[in-house]
């Protein structure tokens, strides 16, 4: 995962499943997961309403 | 639990519950899922709504109408607020919405149209059958099952998943997506009327609004255009918004979402398949409403599953009707929409100021926006250029 999500700001809400240009993310119930298609690219941490997403750098 | 349905929609939302209940009074098998334990909640919207799109498909129902609104407030960077939209006759020309109702008022006017429905139910891929699309393959309660169908409908949302697993690509750029946050603030008098603040200062890109909801509340929010969003935030756009507005308002609820701006996409069918609402970025680009946009897709969608039935042909061929026809429709508008927001988003606060103050002394509060926009390019050519084959 290159991904990391704070649950405890994330607001569940997908826009960052809808940016993600590999549809590596996806909205469950309350959690964000990310599986391993994720490049890292950094757009879903970008457009995140409360800046739950960070990229981590391998 | 049933294997095989006519029609299985994907998400119960507005455009999902219309389609499903229009694919039931046409006598077809049909299911609605709900990746979520309960239908409407949490919200992701702003909650306005025209009443005049909105009736067409449901009688107003007090349970679901939080607050009434007589017409728009448009506030320019300077404060120069332009009245609009508020009907001769007084009428209610808005509604705000109590989406945790509504959504399940509709889900349940499916249900009891015949539709199944199934919620804590997730689609987590597609079946195929000889490469056609022949149901899905979903998570209900921690265990997966097939369920078979001729015909798959994405009404999934601004996050949606169906049209990418059938090969369309529904990816959003950052500047194809407003990203959003609002607050429900109470111990605050809104008025009767939407208010839109513009301009940079409020946010890049987008807009803080705030909508009336009912006893001293009210939806209050802020849009911010992706590709602007990172170093500054929605919720801190908004926070900011709130302190110096609104500083006696008391939070009770948070709501955030992204709401896609791209306009019409490529395409919104394949074989066995169609995309509905949110899903379809059917939402409008200009105003980011998309709840009204979502049931006239859905009721037309419905109507082409019933027709499709008839044929016995599930292929894009027959399913094309249904792309063809909110094209024609929405998609019109959609496209407007698109253009104007494209221009607006280039004006700088002083710009525009400059239209805010060329509507002094004209009477725009009976106008809707397409006419209020036509006033606007007749005074402001030169500003405006590019928008003369609109209206």
């Amino acid at each position: 995962m290159s991904v990391e999500v704070n649950r405890f700001k994330c607001g569940y809400c997908g826009a960052c499943v809808g940016v993600c240009p590999k549809g590596a993310l996806e909205l469950i119930e309350t959690w964000i997961e990310v599986d391993d298609s994720c490049t890292s690219c950094g757009i879903c941490a970008r457009i995140c309403p409360v800046g739950a997403l960070e990229v981590k750098v391998k | 639990m049933k294997d095989r349905y006519d029609v299985i929609v994907v998400g119960a939302g507005p455009g999902g519950s219309i389609t499903a209940k229009t694919c039931a009074e046409g006598g077809l098998d049909v299911l609605m899922i709900e990746k979520r334990q309960e239908i409407g909640d949490p919200v992701r919207c702003a909650e306005g709504v025209g009443t005049d799109a909105l009736l067409k498909h449901i009688a107003p129902d007090k349970r679901w109408i939080a607050a009434e609104v007589k017409g728009s407030r448009i506030i320019a960077p300077d404060g120069t607020e332009i009245l609009m939209s508020s009907d001769a006759a007084m009428k209610d020309v808005g509604y705000t919405l109590e989406r945790k109702v509504f959504d399940r008022v509709l889900a349940q006017k499916a249900a009891m149209a015949g539709a199944d429905v199934m919620v804590k139910t997730r689609a987590t891929g597609l079946l195929r059958n000889n490469g056609k699309v022949a149901g899905i393959k979903a998570m209900y309660m921690g265990e997966m099952h097939d369920i078979k169908a001729d015909i798959v409908i994405g009404a999934d949302g601004v996050e949606s998943k169906v049209g990418r697993w059938g090969g369309i690509d529904t990816s959003l750029k950052p500047h194809d997506i407003e990203t959003c946050a609002q607050f429900l603030i109470s111990n605050f008098d809104p008025g009767e009327y939407s208010e839109f603040y513009i301009g940079e200062k409020y946010s890049a890109g987008g807009y803080v609004w705030i909508f009336p909801k009912g006893g001293y509340t009210a939806n209050v929010g802020v849009g911010i255009l992706g590709s602007k969003s990172g170093k500054i935030r929605a919720i801190t756009l908004l926070q900011k918004f709130v302190e110096t507005t609104i500083p006696d308002g008391k939070i009770i609820e948070m709501v955030v979402g992204g709401v896609p701006v791209s306009g019409p996409i490529e395409r919104t069918v394949t074989d066995g398949l169609i995309l509905v609402g949110d899903a379809a970025r059917q939402s409008d680009p200009l105003t980011g409403g998309g709840i009204t946009n979502a049931m006239d897709a859905g009721k037309i969608a419905g109507e082409v599953c019933i027709m499709a039935k008839e044929k016995g042909d599930y292929s894009v061929r027959t399913l094309k009707e249904y792309e063809d026809k909110w094209r024609a429709t929405i998609g019109k508008e959609i496209s407007r929409a698109l253009k104007v927001k494209n221009l607006l988003i280039k004006l700088s606060d002083e710009q525009l100021n400059q239209l805010a103050h060329s509507l002094d002394g004209v009477d725009v509060s009976t106008m809707e926006l397409p006419k209020l926009l036509a006033v606007l390019l007749k005074k402001n050519p030169k500003l405006l250029w590019g928008l003369g084959s609109l209206f």
